[in-house]
């Protein structure tokens, strides 16, 4: 019972890996990337500002359940079609400041694909700070707990 | 946190991984898990060890033999930690495969 999707995260370090196989050909896999129509659908927010190229950066912002606006943003440092994408991400309304991102696409075969993504905070401590926040359930749900931490 | 430094790279081997659900179902001897697998019996042991190293597993002496259990308090707190953010990310990419298998088939 191999699960889907694996997070790597070894303790004192300040970064994680993730990785993911779909049930995606590469071509599609990296399009859930590339289209600002798709990446509102499966991420659930609505893309603002989306210039994939480098030196090009992106803008979303998703509206919570209680009608919380959550902007988040980064910069794009490169953007290979069907192969790669390094980028920074903040969440703009926390005190984390931006992570760096390097995305990997690979084919498994023509049907299969697999996303490795290595993320690097800015310490170990807002790293275990982001993994042990009690994420639930979503983009959604994780806003509202993030919210109520933060107005706290 | 007060989780061993090598708990997650001990999870993070396919073969330990393959070791930790062969205990969990049954308390089992050095060798009747290493018959278990292809790997040399001292590749099996060296991850034993780093196993019994982060408490995921526990030794007990029994005669010239050594019996180990899995420690599922030990594996609990591990998921419990990592579980909900995994689960955010199992949850977004599940939401990316069916965004774009309904988009492939809109395209044909």
């Amino acid at each position: 019972m191999e699960r889907k999707t694996q997070i790597h995260a070894v303790d004192g370090k300040q970064e994680i890996r993730i990785t993911r196989e779909f049930d995606l050909p590469l071509t599609l896999l990296f399009k859930a990337y590339e289209e600002a129509a798709l990446i509102e659908q499966w991420m659930g927010t609505t893309v603002i500002k989306l210039d994939n190229k480098r030196h090009g950066s992106y803008q979303f912002e998703t509206t919570d359940p209680v009608g919380n606006k959550h902007p988040f943003s980064g910069t794009i440092h490169a953007f290979n079609p069907n192969h790669s994408i390094i980028r920074t991400f903040e969440m703009e309304n926390s005190s984390f400041g931006p992570q760096l991102e390097f995305l990997e696409f690979e084919a498994i075969d023509e049907d299969r694909s697999r996303l490795s993504m290595h993320v690097l905070y800015r310490s170990v401590e807002v790293r275990d700070e982001i993994l042990q926040l009690p994420f639930a359930q979503g983009i959604n749900m994780a806003h509202n707990r993030l919210q109520k931490i933060f107005n706290r | 946190m007060n989780l061993r430094r090598d708990v997650f790279q001990a999870i993070a081997d396919p073969t330990r991984r393959a070791i930790l659900l062969l205990v969990a179902s049954q308390s089992m001897t050095a060798g009747a898990i290493a018959a278990n697998f292809d790997t040399a019996r001292p590749t099996v042991s060296k991850h034993l060890q780093i196993l019994t190293e982060c408490e995921l597993l526990e030794q007990e002496q029994n005669g010239r033999e050594i019996v180990y259990h899995f420690n599922a308090k030990k594996m609990k707190a591990v998921a419990d930690f990592i579980e909900p953010f995994r689960n955010l990310w199992e949850d977004r990419f599940n939401k990316l495969e069916a965004v774009m298998k309904k988009y492939k088939s809109s395209k044909k």
